[in-house]
């Protein structure tokens, strides 16, 4: 029973409580990064390490931080860890560094950080902070990484960047659907999830 | 002319949230009634307007490779473009925090009815975003990136209360169960977007 509370920040962001398609946060980046898969798996890894690590230090703090400008040290907290990523990326893997450009800057602006720092680092000890930073990382990754899925899928017949659909069926007239790699696809895609997702909980229906 | 080029550009074609999806999360949450969407809008818009000439000079002078050079010959080699997101991120918060102070005290009905919205402001993607694409785009002076700040955040104040006015009608139609409220509003937003590109055309 313990142990299951204790996971529970862990497992409640994967679905009941997903941080995309439950609490609407950061859904910005969740559109502009998923027209293909690697890019949407870089950015879950990026952005759950630097959720787990900014809640952990600010659930460290949260005893010292006057009311009054939480806001502007949560940013500098969340800028600093951002700046880090962004630079490790930049030695590492310069290509889909490229790719995300402006969005990995943008992990400082996504509200999943300053929305989960807010409502739970705050009033938590750091080991259950570093969890619902795990958790509503991965919840943000599972979303990502179906609604990139659907996109490169039927957007550009790969995955990965690998041909998945064989040539004969494009010789036999199937043509890739153009309307997926644009960005309002990503929205309907994930409207769908909702869809489907709701159907499933009753309670989460308005 | 090739300042009333960039604001029409950013209003319509490159605009914040159809063209680049930046910024919604404040959108698709206030966005229930017309009236507080505007609200947000115009705060949005005065920070845009007030934030992008001073992040214009901090890049200008302080940040990019060579532009210390203004204190003397030592300084000229430094670069400071990694200090960049915090510099700038700084700037926005403490500026929303004045136009907070602002709204309480000359109309506090809008303030009531922005709530939590208000201080998220300084974390709304849509201005964090205008603010790198004017560093990655090197206008060429502070006057061009006030027209491009005003240009975006008219496009957004445009996009929110469009949205606000079509889920206030929203609210008589009937829609499957599951997908009311969150679901009906991203479909709609898709919708807009595919709409807005249509000026992806134009040429200007």
């Amino acid at each position: 029973m313990s142990l299951k509370k204790t996971l529970l920040p862990l497992v409640n962001p994967l679905s009941k409580d997903n941080p995309v398609i439950v609490q609407v946060l950061g859904i910005c980046s969740a559109l502009a990064v998923t027209a293909k898969m690697e890019p949407a798996i870089v950015m879950t890894i990026s952005v759950t390490a630097v959720l787990a690590f900014a809640n952990v230090i600010i659930s460290l703090l949260r005893n010292t931080i006057p009311n009054s400008i939480r806001i502007i040290v949560q940013l500098v907290v969340v800028a600093a860890l951002v700046v880090i990523v962004d630079q490790v990326l930049k030695a590492y893997n310069y290509e889909v560094s490229k790719a995300l450009s402006v969005f990995i800057g943008l992990i400082i602006t996504n509200c999943i950080l300053m929305g989960r720092l807010e409502a739970f680092a705050l009033n938590n000890r750091p080991w259950p902070s570093f969890l619902d930073g795990i958790g509503n990382g991965l919840g943000y990754g599972i979303i990502l990484i179906i609604v990139s899925f659907f996109r490169e899928l039927f957007g550009s017949g790969t995955l990965f960047g690998c041909q998945v659909f064989p040539q004969w069926w494009y010789d036999a007239g199937y043509m890739n659907n153009g309307m997926m790699i644009l960005p309002p696809m990503a929205l309907i895609v994930v409207a769908c999830i909702i869809w489907v997702h709701r159907i499933k909980n009753k309670d989460l229906q308005e | 002319m090739e300042n009333l080029n960039l604001f029409i550009r950013s209003i319509f074609i490159d605009n914040m949230i159809f063209a680049y999806f930046l910024g919604m999360c404040s959108f698709l949450a206030v966005s229930k009634n017309v009236k507080t969407a505007f609200g947000l809008g115009v705060a949005v818009t005065f920070v845009l307007i007030v934030a992008l000439p001073i992040t214009w000079c901090i890049n200008q002078y302080i940040l990019q490779p060579g532009a210390l050079s203004w204190l003397g010959e030592e300084y000229a080699s430094a670069d400071l473009s990694f200090l960049g997101l915090i510099m700038f991120i700084a700037v926005i918060a403490a500026l929303v925090q004045m136009l907070e102070m602002v709204i309480e005290k000359y109309s506090p009905s809008l303030y009531n009815s922005l709530g939590i919205f208000l201080p998220l402001i300084a974390v709304n993607c849509a201005i964090l975003g205008a603010v790198l694409f004017m560093q990655q785009r090197e206008f060429s002076n502070a006057w061009t990136a006030t027209v491009y700040g005003a240009g975006s955040g008219i496009g957004w104040l445009l996009a929110i209360t469009a949205l606000a006015a079509i889920r206030e009608r929203l609210s008589y139609s009937h829609v499957p169960k599951p997908l009311r409220g969150i679901g009906i509003t991203f479909i709609i937003t898709g919708l807009m977007g595919i709409a807005f590109m249509s000026f992806l055309g134009i040429k200007l």
